[in-house]
């Protein structure tokens, strides 16, 4: 266990820098055997630390297999089940290639995977934006606990948590850092200032 | 969060930015195949109009319905309001009926804020007799940013009827908000020299040609005829040619310098129709805008917790 910065609270890194490299580059592959060769395949990164994801895994590809992957951006907030319930939330940018998504094999890249409301959200927000071809789900985490019947086609970590624990996925674009943190109850995986997750 | 709007100069500059920035992101909605979000299905709109107003009202429904909120307009002519129902009584009809949201327009200056407290829900001032129009300055500094790419520090002349306009007086309190320089052109029966208290930097000219070299955004107020019940003025003809903005005028404005009018224009009355048709003149903008801002504030008012 260690110490967050700036608090007492504990926590337990399950995937260190080099473990996510490593998990980055097989989803890539697998993308790509998956997809045969990546063609007419549209990355989606679900804000906020989707997007970060999204764009690794289009550089990946483009590395291994020289093709270059057109990224959007993915903002659910308009689309979430639980505004009503919530604090007001702000929103962000959803920008598309300027191929769009119709006819694509779009990709949604987030970096959690929990009930699956966020993911459900997406589904809607994308059938709204145009017709892809297929959707397809990479996660960085899956933590269990869904609440719709949604499952991820590329999963980067199982990682069985109980419903007070937390997982928290740090990267460096957005947090200076990556790591992906699991608390346990009455801990927090937060880093110092930075804002909390949505519900995944 | 705020609950209500009511006045422009209920909004610090961090609240009207964050709503600048969502209409922002709603904008990109008019653009696409389906022009709709499902982020207040289930939330019900009232549009309670005391005074006509196409283009309000309409903006507003738009804006309702692109957010999938159930809109409901109630306009006062025919309705109870004619047969003697009172503001108090027709708020508990809509607080009965589950009204999530009220969007009054009224001849009674402060009918809004009166609303709030005989309704639960949110209450938006569409315009309430002189006083204020909030969303209309909300969407006008909106139109400034994407045009000039910001409001502070920008030179903004709102020229003509000021005394009846309410859009002039929530522009002077936001664009104040916001770090924009104003000065209120027009006759001194429109323009009485009292409004130049309104906030601490406003500035009152009676000579537009004065003003018009140092404007980057020229604001042309509608001549109220319905209003004109006393003599502001001597003629439309001698109104047009002290403060109405013709061509002459608009080569005299920087070359950046944009034109606004809230609508409806009187043509050959405040402005030349060939001023109103440039591409300096954001006029049609302003409408489409409008819808922009006005989704992001309902978004704001009802989308969260309240």
């Amino acid at each position: 266990m260690r110490r967050g910065r700036g608090s007492l609270l504990a926590y337990k890194v399950i995937l260190s820098e080099a473990d996510i490299h490593r998990v980055l580059d097989r989803i890539a592959h697998q993308i790509l055997e998956k997809t045969q060769g990546a063609s007419d395949v549209v990355l989606l990164g679900v804000a906020t630390r989707g997007v970060p994801l999204a764009h690794r895994l289009a550089e990946r590809i483009n590395a291994f297999e020289q093709v270059k992957l057109p990224v959007g951006t993915l903002d659910i907030t308009l689309y979430r089940d639980d505004l009503a319930r919530q604090s007001i939330r702000a929103v962000g940018r959803t920008e598309l290639p300027s191929g769009g998504i119709d006819g694509c094999q779009v990709i949604l890249v987030d970096d959690v995977l929990y009930s699956g409301r966020t993911v459900r959200a997406a589904l809607d927000a994308i059938s709204d934006l145009g017709r892809p071809a297929a959707v397809q789900l990479a996660v960085l985490v899956d933590r269990g606990h869904r609440q719709l019947p949604i499952r991820a086609d590329y999963v980067g970590k199982n990682i069985p948590t109980s419903l007070a624990e937390q997982v928290k996925v740090l990267l460096s674009e957005v947090d200076g850092v990556d790591e992906v943190r699991l608390a346990t109850s009455g801990a927090s995986a937060e880093p110092s200032g930075a804002q909390s997750g949505s519900v995944q | 969060m705020i609950k209500h709007l009511l006045s422009a100069a209920d909004l610090d500059a961090v609240t009207a930015t964050q709503i600048h920035d969502i209409a922002a992101e709603m904008a990109t909605v008019a653009g696409r195949e389906v022009k709709k979000l499902p982020t207040l299905r289930g939330r019900t709109v009232v549009n309670l109009f005391y005074e006509d107003s196409t283009r309000t009202r309409t903006s507003f429904e738009v804006a309702a319905k692109r957010l999938s909120a159930d809109v409901v307009n109630f306009s006062a002519k025919g309705s109870s309001v004619e047969k003697g129902e009172s503001l108090k009584d027709t708020a508990w009809t809509l607080q009965a009926m589950g009204a999530d949201a009220v969007v009054i327009r009224h001849p009674a200056s402060g009918a809004p804020h009166r609303l709030t407290h005989w309704v639960h829900g949110s209450v938006l001032n569409a315009g309430d007799g002189t006083h204020e129009h909030p969303t209309q300055a909300l969407l006008d500094t909106y139109t400034m940013r994407s045009r000039m790419g910001k409001v502070e520090g920008l030179n903004v002349a709102i020229v003509g009827d000021v005394l009846h306009s309410r859009v002039a007086r929530s522009n002077a309190l936001l664009l104040h908000t916001l770090g924009a320089k104003v000065t209120l052109v027009g006759p001194p029966t429109l323009v009485p020299p009292a409004f130049g208290s309104l906030t601490p930097s406003l500035g009152v000219s009676y000579d537009f040609d004065s003003v018009l070299p140092h404007a980057d955004v020229v604001m042309m107020l509608r001549v109220q005829k319905e209003r004109m019940n006393a003599a502001f003025f001597p003629s439309s003809q001698e109104y047009y040619k002290r403060y109405g903005l013709d061509s002459a005028r608009l080569r005299r404005m920087p070359d950046h310098a944009i034109v606004m009018h809230p609508g409806p224009m009187n043509r050959g009355v405040e402005i030349a129709p060939e001023v109103a048709d440039s591409p300096r003149s954001t006029i049609v903008e302003q409408v489409a805008n409008g819808v922009s801002v006005r989704m992001a504030c309902l978004y704001l008012l009802l989308g969260g917790r309240s």
